[in-house]
Parts: structure tokens; C-alpha cells; sequence
């Protein structure tokens, strides 16, 4: 009754919504990282993305490559003013007081947004064409794989970085050990306000390109940031190629039930085996226990 | 001394503005609405506003109803039954309402159906389910201005007998309207001898439908009907277009929002679905009877808001209009608008209201008219 190409085509549409959880995932990580924090305006940040380059590109008309390196900016200085104006300058930065500083400026982000752009979902044209293209009997849109190609590359981005630049590497340190690596040098405050502007930027991208697919409104920051943390979590908090796969096997896992169980319990099946993963293996399927055990949260 | 003297005579200002508020009371009519002017129906809640606020202005720039003020007190319940809940109450015990129209969504209709009845508040709602009024016998204070779902569903099954298709997939949204038009649509397939092969639902705010359109394919469907009234639904005919699936796609009268067809882009082209005439006023024949409201509305909505008409906007006028129509005859008395209102001819927006003791919508299936999507554009399916 179930064609092969039917499982390709829910493979395709797992990998795609995977991709941006992977993506949301690795923005929370960044910021975990870098203060041990999760940043709930994470989700705010896609909105962001997809807004702006909704208005760029349709309204403004700049073509679709200036506005997706306009936006980005744009994004990537929003997490820096984020980081600058409500994390930085509190006095006594303990992990609860940032996390509800984090949602304060989500809902406040979220309230901007609605006055800005309204309520009404936004669309945008595809990268390339929005005619899909016939794989081995399933069909795939364009701009899925543009989604693939980006995620792609900003993982390789993301390994040269962290593995191969200074500033990377100083990032890192913070991120084992925040007073040794203050004490060799690295000035850690900057190092956190790094950790919002790129986590911001990839959020920023994750809306860019996931909006030609699911249209854009002021509200949908709540859900991806959900997903998204769940992939978070899933991989092993601070665990940002854990993350990757395991927002793509959340995307595949929610897809895989929508199809083969029922799409009434999509999101229930989803976050079913996530309970399932955290209570068996607290530290997510890629993270490690002994690393979890020496964190704060 | 001067700040000093500029308090005290703000204060002075503000305690008249009080007392004159107060002794204007016994001259205004109180009327309670309740929308969701914010949240994931705000795209019902935000005409449905704009109306009530417009009718109202008009009516007493006109002197009033029989020379008393209409004020209206406009809550927001963000399309939460608990926030409508709320409202509802605050509106009947702080406000002192005589009547309430709205709320915007079907969920949130059902949510407050108790309360008013309770209360015994005349309530007019702006939303599609026929089981906000039905059975009448625990409906006594409930009416509503929309047309029926269950008479939409029965237009589409009329038009799938024409085309001679037996065997459809459904796919409904999991809020109140879709679950609604779902039952609906259940409960009288068997009476058109149609089949429903694919029973398929989704999450208003999910993002891709592709699963749910494969395993309606694999079951067989030879048409689709899709329900639901939040821009989830304009991904269905994006998802059919990406899979290639070329089955004719149904609506419900929720897709009644150029915004929606916008969003769709070329995929929305060739939709049907059956809907009031407010969105094709054009292609309405000059001698109909609801011509010339439609115009008037549509003309009025459009230069005070600078915004596209909907026909939810429409069934705020037609609500807010059948209330005042009553309070016109019989005043404030709740129990009096009722009874009245169940006495109503009326023609509206959505269709001819005739109401009686044992029909609180008032419209029957005529008051759907089948459109279709052709250039971005809504026009009568011919």
C-alpha cells in the first residue's frame, strides 16, 4: 500500500522542517555555550529573519542575494543590541535571572514585530522557481534544496570557525571553562556578546529561508523555538553537530508519524519520544553524561 | 503654584467628566462584542472590529438609536475560550450589557454559550458552526449571523454530484472550525452518497500539510475538501502544487480572504468554494436582493479602513444590525431584544435572514453562492 516513493517524499519533508530545527538548535547552543544560558528569543530571531527579508525582497525589491546578506546584518545587530542593553549589564547574572530576561525581550520582540508588520502572514517568492522537480518518483521544491545547501554550509562554516580562527577558539574556551579562560587572557563579555550576534545571524538565515515555504507571521516564533530547543535538547545541550542531527531526525521522526501513524498526533508522537530520549538518556542521544554532570543547568 | 493649580484643576476637569458619565448612563444602550482582534484569528477579529466601530459611529452621528447613544464595549479574547469566558462575564456583570455580538471563532462561541445563557444576555455570535445555535431548545438566548456550515458542506456535496465524484478526502484544521466542518462534513456525506476515504486533520499553526496530501492520494480521493479558517489553509493548494496532485480542491466559506488566495499564489487558482456574495459583489446580478447592502458595505468598509472587505466583517454588520433593529422596536430589555430577534426578516451580508423560534441562523443553503478563484480574483463560478 506504501509506495517507496511515498517514503521518500516523507524522508524530504522531515529533512526540510529538520534543517531549521537543526538550525534554531544551533543558535540556542551558541548562546548555552558561551553563558549557560537558553535564550527563548531564539524563535524571535527567525521571525525577524523572515520578516525582513519579506519586506526587502517583495516590498523594497532589492534582489534576493543583497537582501539576504541585509537582513542577516540587520538580525546579527538586534542579538549584539539584545546582548549589549538587557544581558550585559545586569549585575549578578545568575542562570534563572538571564533566562527570564531572555523571554522578557522575546515577548517584547514579538509585540514590536506585530505593531511593525501586523498580524497577517507574509509570503514570499522561492529562491528559484517554485515548480518542483521529480526525484526518483517523489518531488522536491527548489528552495528545499537551497535549505539542504545552506545548512551545509554553515556547518562547514561553523567547523572552520570554531576549529581553525582565534576568536573561534577563544569562544570554545569560554564555553569549558569561563574563569580559566578569563584568567589566560580572553576577554569573556565580548565573547558572550559574539555568541548573540551569531546566533542571532543563524537564526536570521533560518527564517530567510524557511519562509518562501511556510509563510511568515509576528506568532511563529514560539513554535519553531519550541522545535527547536526540543532538537537542542535531543543532541546533547551545547552539542551543536548533535543538535544538527537531531533536528533532522526530529523533522524525519514528525513527518515519518505524520504518515505512517496519523497527522492528528504529529507533534504529540514528536515530543512523546523526546520524553522518551530524556528520560532514558538525560544528556540527549549525542551528548555525554560525564560533561552534563559538571553543568549548572 | 502653577503645577499646584494645574493639578487641582485637572482633577477638577476629570471628576466632571465623571459625573456627566454618570448621568448620561440612563441615555445610552450598552452593547457588549467580543473578538479576536489579536492572536491566530485576528484576520476574523480585526474587520469584525473595524465594523462594529464604523456602524456604530454612523449610527450616532445619526442621532442614536430612538435618541439614546449606542456605546459599545469591544473586548479581545486573542481567540482563547478561557479569555472569551472572561469577557463575557465582565461584559454581563461590570458593563451591564443588554446584548453581545460575536465571538469571532466557533470554539470560542461554544466556550461562552453557557455563560449567556445563565445569564439570559441575547447573544448574536460571527461564527460558522451550526452547533452554536443547534438544538434551539438549549440555545434559547443564542443566534448567529453567518451562514451554516452544515449548508456549506451540503453546497459542495451538490457540486460534486454534478461533477459526478463519489469518493473525496477531507482535510480539516484542528480548531473549532475545522473540527466543526468536520463533523459536518461526516454526518452528511451519507446522505449524498459520497465517501469520505481520507479523513486527514492539521494543526492551525503547522507549517506543511505534504504528509496528510500523500496519504489522501494513496487512498484513492478523487477530489479534496479543505476546512479551515486560518492561513494554515493556503498551504494545502501550495503542498498539492509541489506534489503534483491535480484532484479538483474544495474550500470552505473560511477562505473568504483575498489575503488567503494572495498567500497561495498560482496554486490558488480554480479553488471552489461556496461563500456570501460580499466577495464577488461585481458578479452580482443588479436585481438581487442583497445588492445593494452589499455595495453600501463594501464601499463604506473600504474608504474608511483603506482595507480589502471580508465576509467576516459582514457578519459583524449583520449581527450589529439585527441587534440595533430590535433595540430600535423594544429598547434595552434583554429579554424583549430576543423575542424580537427571533422575529427578524432582515437582509444582510451574508444572505436574507428570516429568524424564527425554531431557527436562531436564519439562512438556508441559498445564501452560499459557489466562487472559484480565477486571476487572483474571487468571481461566481459559472
Amino acid at each position: 500500500m506504501m509506495e517507496h516513493s511515498d517514503i521518500l517524499q516523507y524522508l524530504i519533508m522531515g529533512v526540510q522542517s529538520g534543517c531549521i530545527y537543526a538550525l534554531v538548535a544551533m543558535g540556542f547552543n551558541m548562546i548555552y555555550n558561551a553563558t549557560g544560558i537558553i535564550n527563548f528569543a531564539q524563535g524571535e530571531f527567525v521571525v525577524l529573519g523572515g520578516l525582513l527579508m519579506v519586506t526587502l525582497t517583495m516590498t523594497v525589491q532589492l534582489p534576493i542575494p543583497l537582501a539576504f546578506i541585509t537582513t542577516t546584518a540587520a538580525v546579527t545587530l538586534a542579538g549584539i543590541a539584545m546582548e549589549r542593553f538587557t544581558i550585559n549589564p545586569v549585575k549578578n547574572p545568575t542562570v534563572l535571572r538571564l533566562i527570564i530576561i531572555t523571554i522578557a525581550v522575546s515577548i517584547i520582540m514579538k509585540g514590536i514585530a506585530m505593531g511593525v508588520w501586523g498580524k497577517s502572514s507574509y509570503f514570499m517568492r522561492h529562491f528559484s522557481g517554485s515548480e518542483s522537480l521529480d526525484f526518483f518518483g517523489a518531488t522536491i521544491l527548489p528552495q528545499t534544496l537551497w535549505i539542504m545547501g545552506i545548512l551545509v554550509l554553515i556547518v562547514a562554516l561553523y567547523i572552520f570557525f570554531f576549529n581553525y580562527t582565534m576568536t573561534g577558539k577563544c569562544m570554545r574556551a569560554c564555553a569549558i571553562n569561563r574563569d580559566a579562560a578569563r584568567l589566560s587572557g580572553i576577554n569573556d563579555r565580548r565573547m558572550v556578546m559574539l555568541s548573540f550576534a551569531l546566533s542571532a545571524g543563524i537564526g536570521a538565515i533560518a527564517g530567510i529561508i524557511i519562509t518562501p515555504i511556510i509563510q511568515m507571521d509576528y506568532a511563529r516564533g514560539a513554535l519553531l523555538g519550541i522545535k527547536g530547543f526540543g532538537a537542542a535538547v535531543l543532541g546533547g545541550l551545547g552539542n551543536s553537530m548533535g543538535a544538527i542531527m537531531a533536528g533532522v531526525l526530529l523533522g524525519v521522526l514528525e513527518a515519518a508519524s505524520a504518515g505512517f501513524i496519523s497527522s492528528h498526533y504529529m507533534d504529540a508522537i514528536a515530543l512523546f519520544v523526546l520524553l522518551l530520549v530524556l528520560f532514558t538518556r538525560p544528556s540527549g542521544i549525542f551528548g555525554s553524561s560525564a560533561a552534563m554532570k559538571l553543568k549548572e543547568f | 503654584m502653577k503645577i499646584r493649580n494645574l493639578f487641582l484643576s485637572v482633577i477638577m476637569t476629570s471628576a466632571l467628566c465623571f459625573s456627566a458619565a454618570a448621568q448620561v448612563v440612563a441615555d445610552e444602550l450598552h452593547v457588549g462584542c467580543i473578538f479576536s482582534i489579536t492572536g491566530k484569528a485576528s484576520w476574523l477579529g480585526e474587520p469584525e472590529r473595524n465594523t462594529a466601530e464604523m456602524i456604530a459611529k454612523q449610527i450616532n452621528a445619526a442621532g442614536g438609536i430612538n435618541g439614546k447613544k449606542l456605546v459599545l464595549h469591544i473586548e479581545d479574547d486573542q481567540g482563547d475560550n478561557t479569555q472569551a469566558v472572561n469577557a463575557a462575564n465582565k461584559l454581563i456583570k461590570k458593563d451591564k450589557v443588554c446584548a453581545i455580538i460575536g465571538p469571532s471563532t466557533s470554539g470560542t462561541s461554544m466556550a461562552i454559550i453557557p455563560v449567556v445563557q445563565a445569564a439570559k444576555i441575547p447573544l448574536i455570535s460571527c461564527a460558522g458552526a451550526a452547533v452554536i445555535v443547534e438544538p434551539v431548545a438549549d440555545r434559547k438566548w443564542v443566534f448567529k449571523s453567518p451562514q451554516k456550515d452544515s449548508d456549506c458542506v451540503k453546497r459542495i456535496y451538490d457540486h460534486l454530484k454534478t461533477k459526478k465524484i463519489s469518493k473525496i478526502g477531507i482535510i480539516t484544521s484542528t480548531s473549532g472550525f475545522g473540527a466543526a466542518g468536520r463533523d459536518q462534513l461526516k454526518k452528511i456525506a451519507a446522505e449524498y452518497k459520497i465517501e469520505i476515504v481520507a479523513d486527514e486533520t492539521y494543526d492551525p499553526a503547522s507549517t506543511d500539510m505534504t504528509a496528510q496530501l500523500i496519504k489522501i492520494k494513496g487512498a484513492g480521493a478523487k477530489a479534496l475538501v479543505n476546512w479551515s479558517i486560518e492561513p494554515a489553509q493556503s498551504i494545502v493548494p501550495q503542498n498539492m502544487k509541489q506534489l503534483k496532485l491535480t484532484m479538483p480542491l474544495y474550500q470552505s466559506h473560511g477562505f473568504g480572504n483575498l489575503k488567503y488566495v494572495e498567500a497561495a499564489g498560482a496554486a490558488a487558482e480554480g479553488i471552489i468554494f461556496p461563500a456570501g456574495r460580499l466577495l464577488a459583489v461585481d458578479t452580482v446580478a443588479a436585481n438581487h436582493p442583497q445588492k445593494k447592502v452589499l455595495t453600501t458595505y463594501r464601499d463604506t468598509y473600504e474608504k474608511s479602513y483603506k482595507d480589502k472587505v471580508s465576509t467576516f466583517g459582514g457578519h459583524a454588520y449583520d449581527a450589529l444590525w439585527i441587534l440595533v433593529n430590535a433595540m430600535k422596536k423594544v429598547g434595552s430589555d434583554p429579554a424583549k431584544i430576543r423575542d424580537e430577534i427571533e422575529r427578524t426578516k432582515f437582509v444582510g451580508t451574508a444572505g436574507v435572514f428570516k429568524f424564527s423560534a425554531t431557527d436562531h441562523c436564519g439562512l438556508d443553503k441559498t445564501a452560499f453562492e459557489l466562487l472559484t478563484v480565477k486571476n487572483g480574483k474571487f468571481v461566481v463560478l459559472k
